[in-house]
C-alpha cells in the first residue's frame, strides 16, 4: 500500500517542492498550510509520516507536534520537522515535543526521500 | 496546476517581503514589541530557507545576515533600534531586487556593512564556531544501543534502524531483554530492549552515527572498533526483530483503542492561489459565454418554441450568476493597496523632515483587481501632494496650535456599485486666493469671476496647474493632478476636492467596482453600432430634422436653461450616410460637464463585456474598448470623457461667440 505523508508548511513553494519529491518517489501526499490545519488534517486519521515546518503562523510546528503526541492514536507516527542550521536548540525542543527526526533546510529532494525511507523503510 | 515551485516562490517571496516591510514599519513605532520582532524574523527565516531551496543562493546568503541580526534581537542579545530597522528596510529592498535577479553586489555589501555597524552600535557581539573531530574508519565495529523508552511512541522504529545497519555491512544482531519490566508493568509502546550489533566492513563511524542521527542525543550508544573489548556481555540471545515487531503490532491497536472516537477534523478555510492571468482568462471565457448566451436569446426570441425559450432563460440566468461569481473572484481587498502606502509615508516623512502619521480604515473593502492596480499611481500622487503641500512643517503646525505630527487618513467604503476612497489631511488646506490667482494668470478664469468652491478647486485638475511656490523633489515633477483626474476617469470614476483653510483637505475618489462588464446603451450611427456606458448617460432627446437644420453651424441645444453642445457622431466618424429622420441626442456627462451625442438610433440596454483594444488601436482617443454583440458583430465602446473633452472647447468658443 502506498504510504501516506502529511506535509505541513506555510510556504506554498516548499509544500510544492516536497509534494513533487515525495509523489515522485511513490508516496501519497496531503498538504496542510499551518499547524492548526495540520493538526485538523491528522486528527482522526493515521498518516504514515508527517513532515512539518516549525516556523508557522496559526500554531507553530512544536505546538502541533505536542498536540499530536497527546493523541494516543498518533503514537508511533514518524514526525520529521524541517529546520535550518541556525536552529540548533530547536532540535532539542522539537525532540522533546515528540518529533522523530529532522531535515535541514535547504535540502535536496533525494535527501527528503532518504529520510522518508529511513523512517518508513524502503 | 502549474508545477513550477520557483515561480510560486517568487510570488511568495513578494508576499514575505511585504510582510517583513509591514512588520519593520510597525516595529519602527514600537521598538520593544517582541511579537513584531518574531514576525519579521519568521519572514526573513522563511525567505532564506525557501530561497536556498530554489537556487536563490545570493538571496539566501544575504538574507542570512539579516536573519542572524534579528535572531539576536529575538534572543534579547541586541535591542531593536531605529537604525537597525532602517537598515533592514533597505536590506528588504535589496532582497526584492535579488528575487528579481538584478541586484548590484556592491549595494548588498554596503547594506551588510551598515547592518554590522548597526548591530555593533546596538551592542557589540561575538561569534562562536563548532567543529566535529573526524574519526578514522575501522575494519568493523561492535556496538550496543538502547533507545529511550518513548522513542517508539515518537515515531522511531527500531526495525528500521536495524535494517539501516544491515545495509551498511554484514551485521550480527543480538537483543538484550535485561531491562524489560515484568509483564504486569509493561507498557506495550515503550521500548525496553537493547541491541548488540557486530558490523563488519569498511564502515566509517559517521555512517553508523548517521543511522542514529535522530535519536543520538537521548539514546545509549556505545561503539568500539572490532577487536577491542566488547562494551558489554549479551545476556539473552533471541531473534530481535520478532520481539520488536510484536511490540509494535501491540502498540498500534492499544493506542487506537485508547484514543477514543477521533474528533471530527475542523474544516480549515483553504485558500487557493491562482495566477492573475488565469482569472483574466476565465473572465474572458465568461465574457464569451455571456455573448453566446445573448446570441442564443436573440435566436430563441425569433421562434415560437416554448421549450427552447425556457432552456434559453435558464442559460441566461446561469450565465448571469456565473458572471456575478466571477466578479467576486476578481475582487481583492484594498488593504493590499493601502499597505503599500505605509512605506511611502515613511519615506516621505524622512525626505520632508515632517512627522507624518498614516491612518487607514475600510481596508476590507473589495475592488476589482485591475482597478486596484490602476489606482496605485494616482493615490501615490495625491498622498505625496497631501504630505508635501498639505501638511505643514512641525514648527508651523505647533504655531498653528496643531499637534506636531501631521495626519493623513486613507479610507475606503463601498456605496452601491461604487467604492469611495477618501484621502484626508489635517494640513493647511488649499489656498483659495492662490488657486484663484493662478487660474487668472493662466486664463482659466476671468479676473474677479464668482466661483463656487467646487469650481475653484476643480481648477487644480487643469493641465499644467500647480500652486506649489517652488517645485520640490516630491511633487510637481510634471505629473499633475490632471493626470490623476484622467486616470480616475479612465476607470469610469470621478474625483472631487473639498478644503478648509487651516484645517486640511479631503480628496474623494468614486470608483466603479469593476471594469470588466458594464451596463451599456447600444446606439446606431450610420451602419455601425456603438456602446455608451449607461452610467454616463443623463437623458435622451429627439432631434427633429428641422431642429437639426436650424442648429447647423452652432451645435448647441438648450437643456433646462443651459446650453449644451452636441456632436454629430455621424460627422465625427465620417460615416457618409444620410441622417435618420428620427435622430436622437444622448446627453452624457462626466463630472459637471455634459455633451450631447447625436446618434441615428437608440437600440437599447446592453450588458457589455469590455474587450480592450489592441495596442495598435489604443491611441484612438474616442474609444475605450470594444464588445461583441449578440449577432457576433463588434461594437466600439465610446470614451465619454474624451468626447466631452473634445466638445467642450467648442462650447467655450461658441459661448464666447453668442
Amino acid at each position: 500500500m502506498t504510504a501516506s505523508i502529511l506535509t505541513v508548511d506555510d510556504s506554498a513553494s516548499l509544500r510544492m517542492a516536497i509534494r513533487i519529491a515525495l509523489t515522485g518517489a511513490g508516496y501519497a501526499v496531503t498538504e496542510a498550510v499551518d499547524g492548526a490545519d495540520g493538526l485538523a488534517k491528522a486528527t482522526g486519521t493515521r498518516f504514515d509520516m508527517i513532515v512539518t515546518d516549525l516556523n508557522m503562523p496559526n500554531m507553530d510546528g512544536l505546538s502541533m507536534i505536542r498536540a499530536l503526541r497527546e493523541q494516543p492514536a498518533q503514537a508511533g507516527i514518524p514526525i520529521i520537522f524541517l529546520s535550518t542550521e541556525s536552529d540548533a536548540d530547536m532540535k532539542a525542543q522539537a525532540k522533546a515535543a515528540g518529533a522523530t527526526g529532522w531535515l535541514v533546510k535547504p535540502f535536496q529532494p533525494d535527501q527528503l526521500i532518504r529520510v522518508a525511507q529511513k523512517v518508513l523503510g524502503k | 496546476m502549474s508545477e513550477d515551485p520557483t515561480a510560486t516562490f517568487r510570488v511568495e517571496a513578494g508576499e514575505l517581503l511585504e510582510q517583513v516591510e509591514q512588520g519593520l514599519l510597525d516595529l519602527g513605532h514600537r521598538l520593544g514589541d517582541m511579537a513584531l520582532v518574531n514576525a519579521v524574523f519568521r519572514g526573513l527565516h522563511t525567505l532564506k530557507g525557501s530561497g536556498a531551496m530554489f537556487g536563490f543562493d545570493a538571496l539566501a546568503a544575504f538574507t542570512h545576515h539579516c536573519e542572524s541580526a534579528f535572531d539576536r534581537v529575538r534572543k534579547g542579545e541586541v535591542p531593536a533600534t531605529a537604525e537597525l530597522v532602517s537598515v533592514i528596510l533597505s536590506a528588504r529592498d535589496h532582497m526584492a531586487a535579488l528575487v528579481d535577479g538584478d541586484a548590484p553586489k556592491a549595494e548588498g555589501d554596503a547594506i551588510l556593512a551598515r547592518l554590522a555597524a548597526a548591530v555593533d552600535a546596538a551592542r557589540g557581539g561575538g561569534a562562536g564556531a563548532a567543529a566535529s573531530a573526524a574519526v578514522p574508519a575501522a575494519q568493523g565495529w561492535k556496538m550496543f544501543f538502547r533507545l529511550p523508552a518513548d522513542a517508539m511512541a515518537n515515531g522511531t522504529n527500531p526495525l528500521m534502524l536495524l535494517d539501516e545497519l544491515r545495509d551498511l555491512g554484514e551485521a550480527e544482531v543480538r537483543v538484550r531483554t535485561d531491562a524489560l519490566p515484568p509483564l504486569s508493568e509493561l507498557i506495550p509502546n515503550e521500548c525496553h530492549l537493547g541491541w548488540d550489533v557486530t558490523l563488519r566492513g569498511d564502515i566509517s563511524r559517521e555512517a553508523i552515527e548517521d543511522v542514529f542521527i535522530f535519536v543520538m542525543d537521548d539514546m545509549t550508544l556505545e561503539i568500539a572498533p572490532l577487536g577491542d573489548e566488547a562494551p558489554a556481555e549479551p545476556v539473552v540471545v533471541e531473534d530481535a526483530p520478532a520481539v520488536v515487531a510484536a511490540a509494535i503490532e501491540a502498540a498500534a491497536p492499544v493506542a487506537a483503542a485508547a484514543g477514543g472516537p477521533p474528533a471530527a477534523a475542523q474544516p480549515a478555510v483553504e485558500n487557493v492561489r491562482v495566477p492573475a492571468e488565469r482569472l483574466d482568462a476565465l473572465m474572458d471565457r465568461v465574457g464569451e459565454l455571456v455573448i453566446a448566451q445573448s446570441r442564443l436569446s436573440q435566436l430563441a426570441n425569433n421562434r415560437h418554441d416554448l421549450l427552447l425559450r425556457s432552456v434559453t432563460e435558464d442559460i441566461e440566468r446561469l450565465a448571469g450568476e456565473l458572471r456575478d461569481t466571477m466578479m467576486v473572484l476578481r475582487m481583492v481587498p484594498v488593504s493590499s493597496l493601502f499597505g503599500r502606502f505605509r512605506r511611502l509615508i515613511h519615506d516621505l516623512a524622512r525626505e520632508t523632515g515632517k512627522s507624518i502619521e498614516l491612518q487607514t480604515s475600510g481596508e476590507t473593502t473589495e475592488v476589482d483587481k485591475t482597478v486596484i492596480e490602476r489606482l496605485f499611481d494616482p493615490l501615490v500622487h495625491i498622498i505625496r501632494n497631501s504630505c508635501d503641500h498639505g501638511l505643514e512643517a512641525p514648527a508651523d503646525r505647533l504655531a498653528a496650535g496643531k499637534s506636531e505630527t501631521g495626519l493623513v487618513k486613507l479610507s475606503a467604503h463601498q456605496a452601491g456599485g461604487e467604492v469611495l476612497i477618501t484621502i484626508v489631511d489635517d494640513g493647511r488646506g488649499i489656498d483659495r486666493d492662490r488657486v484663484r490667482a493662478k487660474g487668472e494668470a493662466n486664463g482659466l478664469i476671468e479676473p474677479g469671476q464668482q466661483l463656487a468652491d467646487e469650481e475653484l478647486f476643480g481648477l487644480i485638475f487643469h493641465p499644467g496647474f500647480s500652486t506649489a511656490a517652488q517645485v520640490t523633489n516630491l511633487s510637481g515633477r510634471g505629473v499633475g493632478m490632471d493626470v490623476v483626474k484622467r486616470t480616475i476617469e479612465s476607470l469610469r470614476g470621478s474625483i472631487s476636492v473639498t478644503s478648509e483653510a487651516g484645517k486640511g483637505s479631503t480628496i474623494t475618489l468614486r470608483i466603479p467596482l469593476t471594469l470588466a462588464i458594464i451596463e451599456g446603451l447600444l446606439v446606431r450611427v450610420g451602419e455601425s453600432r456603438y456602446v455608451l456606458p449607461l452610467s454616463a448617460v443623463e437623458e435622451c432627446l429627439e432631434l427633429s430634422l428641422e431642429e437639426d437644420l436650424r442648429s447647423r453651424g452652432r451645435s448647441l441645444i438648450t437643456l433646462r436653461d443651459r446650453l449644451v453642445p452636441f456632436v454629430r457622431l455621424r460627422d465625427l466618424f465620417g460615416t457618409g450616410t444620410r441622417p435618420d429622420p428620427h435622430q436622437k441626442i444622448v446627453v452624457v456627462a462626466t463630472g459637471r460637464e455634459r455633451v450631447g451625442l447625436v446618434v441615428d438610433q437608440i437600440i437599447g440596454n446592453h450588458q457589455t463585456v469590455i474587450k480592450s483594444l489592441s495596442a495598435f488601436h489604443r491611441g484612438v482617443g474616442s474609444f475605450s474598448g470594444a464588445t461583441i454583440l449578440g449577432d457576433g458583430n463588434v461594437a466600439l465602446i465610446l470614451d465619454v470623457a474624451q468626447l466631452v473633452a473634445m466638445a467642450q472647447p467648442r462650447e467655450e468658443t461658441l459661448r464666447a461667440a453668442s
